[in-house]
């Protein structure tokens, strides 16, 4: 599997990332070489095996849907880099 | 006495109990020794007013005779834990500006105890690298050198502040975090002890997340015996993290005896690496006589899945953070890029991200983004894994056939220079975590104890890793060769 600019603007796309046209290449190599590594996994049978979910055999652990929180408003949004009257505020979404 | 910055947690607890010293006393001369220390850039945030509040509420504990065993007692917090009303960053620019209105479980647990929080410390950004090169504060520098080398050093990552200043006596002891060997990579290069608990010992709420099946924080100390008291406050089921175990945590001080006679130490053959250097084959193999005099009986084991580990970790982990990193979308906290007239909200993702993420975190996030993507998912992710469940199973038959803990190199090589890394490619600095990335994948606890020093005069460590939730028994031995060990080098300081 060999990953080419496209991809790799794709890849880039999908994670929201802006990456720059130009530095889509080197990308592409570093994804390449990492990919590389990764693909000694194919070696090994896995026929059977099941994909771990849960590495401790723990079943998680069910609570009461209710309310047990809330009215924070304002520690809800003390860090927001813009907040506006009671809401955080952001670039225009619609048209 | 010695400088009181200098104690270990047991000696300054025994003290404060005594009436020798306060804890006025004590984080007074950590604060000194921290502000003395800027060239080691471990602490990034000094909290100096704090600290002396919590010292003087301590010692009121004190007095009254209502005093944990970490009452008092100076310490630093890696930046990836949340701590109310103070910057926890997790060493990324994406979080500038971030005072978390709430604390972390774990650092809260070490607050009720009474601790004293002096700031918070360096670490590679979002725990993403072993050495502290990543952090948007610059690198944190090791204490050690080589010999009369002027060159500067890797303390290790990601928890290479806590490391730094455990080693260079600016705290009794410090948290940190290990999602492939982050407490012990840097516990190992720095000549101090560092234990992971199994997976689910160590509430995560609160501490920023980077692969959520694989992080657990955990104390970085002078010796085994402050791991297992700091350990202890540390430990304890949470009901709002739901990977939190419900089990009672035992009186892990108690249990270091010393006494390991009968147990069956595990020696796997797959950690015998080719071109692995002398020193530390000749480390691990002193490390094994040196249990064996002590009583326990050495059997060769085998973990025929390591080799894959890396690989796997390298899957599933940036999946995990690509999932987890994904709230950083310069909305709800942290810091948004400036936008151009006309930006919507992709463009003020996708500059917010390119701009606060390092080289580093965003190649990661991209990789696990890549793994995740229609098409990719079975045959990386979930391929990934099946491989983990093989690992773990590995561990599993080794214990079942009585082997009670497993011993190997914590590292391949000694610290490295900082910049010495730079021009290698990223794969050459995962393989900093082949030793210890496996345990996490298992989820089992595993300790780092300094063993010896390399020629150059640098600290080596070897690693201990135990059955889960056997974290007492797994100290117990890690105590027995800390005796045999007898390391007691220091670095000399020129900082």
């Amino acid at each position: 599997m060999s990953i080419d600019q496209s991809t790799a603007a794709k890849v880039a796309k999908l994670a929201r990332i802006k990456v720059e046209d130009d530095a889509l290449p080197a990308l592409a190599d570093e994804f390449n070489n990492i990919l590389g590594f990764i693909e000694q996994l194919n070696e090994v049978d896995v026929e059977g095996v099941e994909p771990m979910t849960s590495v401790t055999p723990q079943r998680l652990k069910r609570r009461a849907d209710e309310v047990t929180d809330g009215s924070q408003q304002d520690k809800v949004l003390a860090n927001a880099p813009d907040a506006r009257e009671g809401f955080f505020a952001v670039p225009k979404v619609v048209e | 006495m010695t400088e009181l910055n200098k104690l270990t947690l047991a000696e300054a607890r025994d003290a404060l109990r005594k009436g020798d010293t306060t804890s006025v006393e004590l984080t007074e001369a950590c604060l000194k020794a921290i502000d003395a220390a800027d060239a080691l850039n471990a602490f990034v945030h000094k909290t100096p007013e704090l600290a002396m509040e919590r010292a003087k509420a301590a010692d009121d504990r004190i007095k009254a005779g209502d005093a944990p065993s970490m009452c008092g007692l100076p310490i630093g917090i890696k930046d990836l834990f949340c701590t109310k009303g103070v910057p926890s960053q997790a060493a990324s620019k994406i979080l500038e500006g971030f005072k978390p209105e709430y604390e972390s479980t774990v650092s809260q647990k070490l607050a009720d105890a009474g601790s004293v929080m002096l700031g918070k410390l360096n670490m590679d950004e979002f725990a993403m690298g072993s050495s502290n090169e990543t952090s948007v504060y610059g690198n944190a520098v090791s204490p050690w050198r080589r010999g009369n080398d002027d060159a500067q050093l890797t303390p290790g990552g990601s928890s290479g502040g806590s490391a730094s200043a455990v080693a260079a006596d600016l705290c009794l002891a410090a948290t940190g975090t290990d999602t492939g060997g982050s407490i012990r990579q840097p516990a190992a290069f720095t000549g101090t002890v560092g234990i992971k608990p199994t997976y689910g010992r160590c509430s995560r709420w609160g501490i920023v997340a980077f692969a959520s099946s694989l992080d657990q924080a955990g104390p970085m100390t002078k010796s085994v015996r402050d791991a297992a008291i700091m350990l202890e406050t540390m430990c304890g089921h949470d009901p709002k993290d739901s990977t939190s175990a419900e089990l009672a945590v035992p009186d892990f001080e108690a249990m270091l005896t010393g006494d390991i006679r009968g147990k069956k130490i595990g020696i796997p053959k797959e950690y015998r690496m080719d071109g692995m250097p002398g020193e530390i084959e000749k480390l691990w193999s002193d490390g094994a006589e040196m249990l064996k005099a002590a009583g326990a009986e050495i059997v060769d084991i085998s973990l025929p899945h390591t080799k894959y580990a890396l690989p796997a970790y390298y899957v599933i982990a940036p999946a995990e953070a690509s999932s987890n990193l994904a709230r950083y979308d310069g909305v709800r906290y942290g810091r948004r890029a400036t936008l151009d007239a006309g930006d919507g909200i992709t463009e003020m993702y996708e500059k917010t991200r390119a701009e606060g993420f390092g080289h580093e975190v965003q190649r990661r996030v991209m990789v696990g983004t890549y793994v995740l993507s229609a098409g990719f998912y079975d045959a990386y992710y979930n391929r990934a894994r099946r491989v983990r469940t093989l690992i773990k199973k590995d561990f599993e038959d080794a214990f079942a056939a009585g082997v009670d803990a497993i011993l190997t190199p914590a590292t391949p090589s000694a610290a490295f220079g900082l910049g010495e890394m730079t021009e290698a490619d990223p794969v050459q600095m995962y393989l900093n975590d082949v030793f210890t990335v496996t345990v996490n994948l298992a989820g089992l606890p595993g300790v780092a104890v300094p063993a010896g020093l390399d020629a150059q005069g640098l600290p080596l460590g070897l690693q201990l890793i135990g059955k889960p939730w056997e974290e007492g028994d797994l100290l117990n031995t890690a105590y027995a060769l800390e005796n045999a060990a007898g390391f007691v080098a220091k670095p000399q300081q020129w900082w």
